[in-house]
Formats: C-alpha cells, sequence, structure tokens
C-alpha cells in the first residue's frame, strides 16, 4: 500500500502547483474537486485501513469525504460562479508564475520542517507530513493572494485538504462522531460561505474581496 | 444535565426557525434563556460528576465559562426583545450613509441566536479535544448570520472577514489537533484518547516537539477566534457592525470560548512540564495585543469600534494573567468575568446611543447625559468600570495581575501592563467623557423618546453585578474560581 499513498502524496503536490499556476476559476474548481475524490481514498489506502471495525469506520468516512469534496462542494461553488455570472479569470494579486514560485519554495520548507519533526512510531509514507503542510500553505497563499471571494473559498478547500491529510496520515483515526463533526463543520463552512457569495454579488455586482474594504480605521 | 443544557437551547432554536408570528418566538426567546439559566444555577448547587473519560463535563474552568455565558445571554435575551420590537420590518433607511435596506428575517436571527448559546454551552462542557473544535468551529458558522442580520454592503463585509479569517484561524487550530494527537501516539505510550484528564494524566510521556508545534497552531486557532494581536483583524469590523445586542454577546460570551479553547492546551502543557514555555508565549501575544489595541483606541472616531478594540485590549490582560501562572492565573479568570459583564453592558448602552443618535461617530454624539440620562449614566459607569477603575470588579482583577507580576519577579512585564492600561485609559477617557458631555442637537432632543425599560434593565443589572464584584467576590464564586486557577496549575 506504500505506492498507492505515494502516488496520492504526489498526485496531491501536482495538483496544488497546477492551482498555483491556473487562471480559470472553473478549472481551478475542477482540480480542486480532483484532490478531493483522491484524498477521499487515502483512508482506504492507509495501513489497515479496511480491516475490521477499523476498516468500515475509514470506509465510511471515505465515503463521506468523497462525497462532500469531490461531488458537493464542486457543484455548489461551480452553481455559485454560474449564478453570479463571474468573469472567468481568478485575477491573482500575484502573477502565476510568481504563485508557481512560491509554492516550489513552499515545497522545500515543507520538506524541511516536515523532516525536523519525525513521526513518533511507524509510518505509512515519509511523504506524508511534508505534503500535508505544503497543501496546507498553499491553500493558505490562494487565499491571500486572489482577488474574488470564489478563489478566497477554493484557497480554504485546500488549506482543509491539507488538514485532512495530515489528519488520515499523522493522527490515529480520531473517533468517528468527532471526524464527521468536522466533515460538517466544514460543509456548513463553504455552504454559507456560498450565500455569502451570492449576496456580495447582488450587494456589489462583483464579487472581488478586495472592493470589501470600506470598514478601516480613520487616521 | 450538560445533555439538557447543550439540546434545550439547539431544539428550540430549531423551533424558532420554524415559527412565523414574532411574539411566540420571542416568549421562546426569553424562556429558553430563563431555563438554560435555571440549568446553570442547578449546576452550581449539584455539580454533575462525570465518567472518568467522558467527552462530556463541567470541571470549574467550564462551569466559570458556561455561568458567564448563561448570564449574559439572560440579559441580552431581555434586551433583544426591546431591539426587535424597535427594528420594524420592510425596507428601512441606514443610520450611517442613508440608504434603504432589510433585515434578515427575524426568524433567522432567533434561531441563530439560539444555537449559538447550545454550541457555546457545549464549548465550556466539552472534554475531548476534538469536540471542542467541532464547537468553536459551529460558534462561528451560528454567529456569521447574526452579524449580517442587517443586510448592506458593511454588515456584508464584516461578516465575510468574520467567517474566512475565523474559519482558517481554526482550520489551523484542527492541525493543532492532529499534532496533539501524534503527540499522544509516542511509542510505548498506547492509545492516549484525545480527552483532557487522559492526556493531563499521560502528559509526561507525550511527545514533547510535536506538543510544542500542537500548541503553537492552536494558539494561532484559537487566538484568532480570541481576537488576540496580530490575529484580530477580523473583531473590530464584526463587532462595529453586528446589532449591538449580538456585539455583547460576541465580546463577552464568545471570546471567552475561544478562551476557553487556550486554557485546555494550557492545561496539557502545563501538566507535560511546558508551563513556563507556553506562557512566555501567551504574555508575549498578550502585551502585543494590549499595546495594539492601546494605539487604535486612541484617536478612534467610532465608538463601536473602540469598544471592539478594547475587547482585543482585555483578551491581552487574560493571555497575560494566565501566561505569567501563579496568583495572576486566578486575576485573570476574575477578570474574564469582570471583562464579559462589563463589556457587555458598554455594548448595550452603545446599542441605546446608536438608535436615540443614529450615528456611531464619536464627533457627532454629544450630550450623551442630558439626551439619555440612563444609558448616559450607564455608559460612564461602563467605562469607569472596563478601564479599571475602583470600586469595580476589573479594577480588582487587573490588580491581582500586576501584584502577582510582581510577586512573580516579572516587574518588567507588569511595568509594561500598567503602562499599557494607561494608554487605554486615556484613549477611551477623551471619547467616551466627549461624547457624554455637552449639549445634545435638536434633532436628537426632540426624537429620542423614553428610555425603555428593555433597554436599559438589563444593562443596569450587568453593571450593578460588575460593581459588587469590586466590592465583594461571593463565597461560590471565590470557590469556583479558585477551584479553576487550580485546574490550571498542573504541574508535572
Amino acid at each position: 500500500m506504500r505506492t498507492g499513498v505515494d502516488a496520492l502524496m504526489i498526485l496531491l503536490v501536482l495538483t496544488s502547483l497546477l492551482l498555483l499556476g491556473s487562471s480559470r476559476l472553473r478549472a481551478c474548481t475542477r482540480i480542486v474537486a480532483v484532490q478531493g475524490v483522491a484524498l477521499g481514498f487515502l483512508p482506504a489506502l492507509m495501513p489497515g485501513g479496511v480491516e475490521g471495525a477499523a476498516g468500515a469506520h475509514s470506509l465510511l468516512l471515505a465515503a463521506a469525504s468523497i462525497l462532500l469534496r469531490g461531488v458537493a462542494f464542486p457543484w455548489l461553488l461551480l452553481r455559485a460562479q454560474r449564478d453570479a455570472g463571474v468573469r472567468r479569470e481568478v485575477e491573482p494579486f500575484v502573477g502565476y508564475t510568481t504563485s508557481v514560485l512560491v509554492g516550489t519554495l513552499a515545497l522545500g520548507g515543507a520538506v524541511e520542517l516536515g523532516s525536523s519533526l519525525p513521526l513518533p512510531g511507524p509510518v505509512a509514507s515519509p511523504l506524508l507530513v511534508p505534503v500535508a503542510l505544503f497543501t496546507a500553505s498553499t491553500g493558505l497563499f490562494l487565499i491571500v493572494s486572489r482577488r474574488k471571494a470564489l478563489s478566497q473559498v477554493l484557497g480554504y478547500l485546500v488549506l482543509e485538504n491539507g488538514i485532512y491529510t495530515a489528519g488520515v496520515g499523522m493522527a490515529r483515526d480520531e473517533p468517528l462522531l468527532v471526524e464527521m463533526g468536522v466533515l460538517l463543520d466544514v460543509f456548513v463552512g463553504v455552504f454559507v460561505m456560498g450565500i455569502l457569495i451570492f449576496h456580495i454579488r447582488r450587494e456589489f455586482d462583483h464579487i472581488d474581496a478586495d472592493q470589501l474594504s470600506v470598514l478601516r480605521d480613520e487616521a | 444535565m450538560i445533555a439538557f443544557l447543550v439540546l434545550v437551547p439547539a431544539l428550540c432554536g430549531a423551533l424558532a426557525f420554524a415559527l412565523r408570528a414574532h411574539r411566540p418566538r420571542r416568549v421562546l426567546l426569553v424562556s429558553t434563556a430563563l431555563a438554560h439559566a435555571a440549568g446553570t444555577v442547578a449546576a452550581w448547587v449539584r455539580t454533575p460528576v462525570a465518567a472518568p473519560g467522558a467527552w462530556l463535563a463541567l470541571d470549574a474552568p467550564g462551569l466559570l465559562f458556561l455561568s458567564v455565558t448563561s448570564a449574559l445571554f439572560l440579559a441580552a435575551s431581555v434586551y433583544a426583545i426591546g431591539y426587535l420590537e424597535r427594528e420594524n420590518p420592510g425596507a428601512r433607511e441606514d443610520l450611517e450613509e442613508g440608504f434603504l435596506f432589510r433585515n434578515a428575517p427575524e426568524a433567522v436571527f432567533t434561531g441563530c441566536l439560539l444555537l449559538f448559546l447550545s454550541f457555546m454551552t457545549l464549548v465550556a462542557a466539552s472534554h475531548h479535544f476534538g469536540l471542542l473544535w467541532v464547537a468553536i468551529e459551529a460558534t462561528t458558522l451560528a454567529s456569521a448570520p447574526l452579524i449580517y442580520f442587517h443586510r448592506h454592503h458593511r454588515s456584508l463585509e464584516a461578516t465575510w472577514k468574520y467567517l474566512l479569517i475565523c474559519s482558517v484561524g481554526i482550520a489551523l487550530a484542527l492541525l493543532g489537533n492532529y499534532f496533539l494527537a501524534v503527540a499522544a501516539s509516542a511509542p510505548g505510550l498506547g492509545r492516549v484518547p484525545l480527552v483532557l484528564e487522559d492526556l493531563v494524566g499521560a502528559a509526561s510521556f507525550l511527545h514533547r516537539p510535536w506538543l510544542r508545534a500542537a500548541f503553537l497552531l492552536l494558539v494561532v486557532g484559537y487566538g484568532t477566534k480570541m481576537g488576540l494581536a496580530p490575529m484580530h483583524t477580523w473583531l473590530p469590523d464584526a463587532h462595529s457592525e453586528a446589532p449591538s445586542v449580538v456585539s455583547a454577546l460576541l465580546s463577552g460570551a464568545l471570546l471567552n470560548c475561544a478562551f476557553l479553547g487556550l486554557l485546555r492546551a494550557l492545561q496539557v502543557l502545563g501538566a507535560a512540564g511546558l508551563g513556563a514555555w507556553g506562557g512566555g508565549t501567551l504574555v508575549l501575544l498578550g502585551l502585543v495585543s494590549m499595546a495594539v489595541a492601546g494605539v487604535f483606541i486612541l484617536g478612534q472616531r467610532d465608538y463601536k469600534r473602540m469598544l471592539a478594540y478594547s475587547s482585543v485590549e482585555h483578551m491581552g490582560i487574560l493571555a497575560v494573567g494566565v501566561g505569567l501562572g501563579g496568583a495572576a492565573t486566578f486575576g485573570a479568570l476574575l477578570h474574564a468575568v469582570n471583562h464579559s459583564l462589563a463589556k457587555a453592558a458598554l455594548f448595550l448602552a452603545a446599542g441605546n446611543i446608536l438608535a436615540a443618535y443614529r450615528s456611531k461617530s464619536t464627533r457627532e454624539v454629544r450630550g450623551v447625559v442630558r439626551a439619555l440620562p440612563i444609558t448616559g449614566a450607564l455608559w460612564i459607569a461602563g467605562f469607569l468600570a472596563i478601564t479599571g477603575s475602583p470600586p469595580f470588579g476589573p479594577f480588582l482583577s487587573e490588580l491581582v495581575i500586576v501584584k502577582a507580576s510582581f510577586d512573580l519577579g516579572r516587574g518588567g512585564v507588569g511595568a509594561l501592563f500598567l503602562a499599557l492600561l494607561a494608554l487605554a485609559f486615556v484613549g477611551m477617557a477623551t471619547s467616551v467623557l466627549r461624547m457624554a458631555q455637552g449639549e445634545p442637537s435638536e434633532r436628537v432632543q426632540r426624537d429620542r423618546g423614553r428610555e425603555l425599560w428593555l433597554a436599559v434593565g438589563p444593562p443596569i443589572a450587568l453593571s450593578l453585578c460588575v460593581l459588587a464584584l469590586g466590592i465583594h467576590v461571593p463565597r461560590p464564586l471565590d470557590t469556583l474560581l479558585h477551584g479553576a486557577a487550580r485546574a490550571l496549575e498542573v504541574r508535572p
């Protein structure tokens, strides 16, 4: 199963880099969906992932995760794009080339940090920690460097993907209730963000988050 | 008991979404608040005993913050009745810019308010770190629609920032939880569940580098929600744009919930023998928060933003207090109670001022004492209380923290603490006193109307509590505070 996990990790890195360099909102949404589906298989690929009671647990988790990250979120976001009639470009503050460059630097940093924090006990794959950290930091970077409210939500999802990787890979399985609570929170969060985007579009006739700048402290 | 306290507001909240008529829904809001308060009192009389390893339990810190939340919610729900009566439905004029806007449906407002109470109760009772995370994130989600009650562009902007910044912060706290799980799965340790008591029990075996990393992530995550600088940027916007009754709850109850999340992490850290390191981090963040808030309070032209920055300052005080440890922990917990009561009273009074003057500018509001005698008195009393003047409660709690800092040989921290308190005092004094004095404009004199009991009663009650706490801390509360401080002072 080691190769399976490694392949998934590499897929995660490649899709994250692809996201940093993509200019189309729709394409970005689909890439995030691919990431979501791929991550859904991670619990099942972990050593001892599909055996016994823990196996049923992880299969249930995988199904819920694929359903939410691979189907529900992209559908919500694509719908929001269609309803809002937004321009198709993500309109970054930081150019695509620079973004990818930042991404590769972040990858280096994540590998460095991952090697300084070795996992105690047996490890499914040495790539897990660095890739989780890299994906999370890609998400953070996407949130601060993209103008549209929708791209910020995409960034939040990538951040969540990274953290989910960390969760499946590093933590022994959490109680099912907690996992489901986390998934539900993320789902409702994205749902509420979707509603707000709809309102932003109605109120301002655009969804550029950088124009949300009335509230500030006057000198 | 705990299930009652969590489920009743949740079910009543769901019911409030469905109720169409206004009157029964408002009755439901206040009666749920009363039931919750009664349940909390019952928990004081007979503390529910939790089975070892239980996810839900009310220990001293949990009961303390639950009580503050419950009391504040009761006051806010009474105030909300008057507030919702005044908010006539349909399109109405914005108080500041004059455009027309509508409110969100009142059913959504009441429903979210009750769900918010339910989730905050869950935060106070959670002893499982994962469940605690789920509950804290849920409070964000339940309160976002409350901030967006007035549907216009400013509140929308505030809600977006609140939701995005807090969600990202809390996502990092989730990563911190996973790191904590790694720290708890060191070889030879078996499987330690992420339950507070188990982690504290096994603390000396936890993997230290991972524990440190976990704590830092939890500080960033819950610190964002708590409004510690430099992660506080959402707070002034959200607290100034939300309806005042919501601001009171956000400032007085929700920030405490995030603080409790930090305290839980600190408990584990202290038990693992890293308390001094974690405390140092908190002292640093606390002083930075106090400094940033002091600078922005000085010359602040929007009085609700001023109160919001004052919340940042007081969260800094709490962080400094628990960071110092020793007697300062007791001071910080007492201060959390004092700050919640005083700040909620101030926000409710600010709501009355905003309704009468139709302006949030400290330059335009003049003569509050003349135009609104009771609110004016509350405004000045609240200002004296929150800036730590005797005989109000915050004076006592801040004194305890300062004294502890000198006793612990951290005189530098104590001196800086005092200087930053003075900065905030000067900043607030200029605005508040200017607003209170002078002659109100003719329009305000003409339109102000009578001060309603529903609008001034709750802040009066809260202010009296702050005053009482400054004169005498009742024995049961004292016992609880000492119990909570002991729970936080775990040593390996």
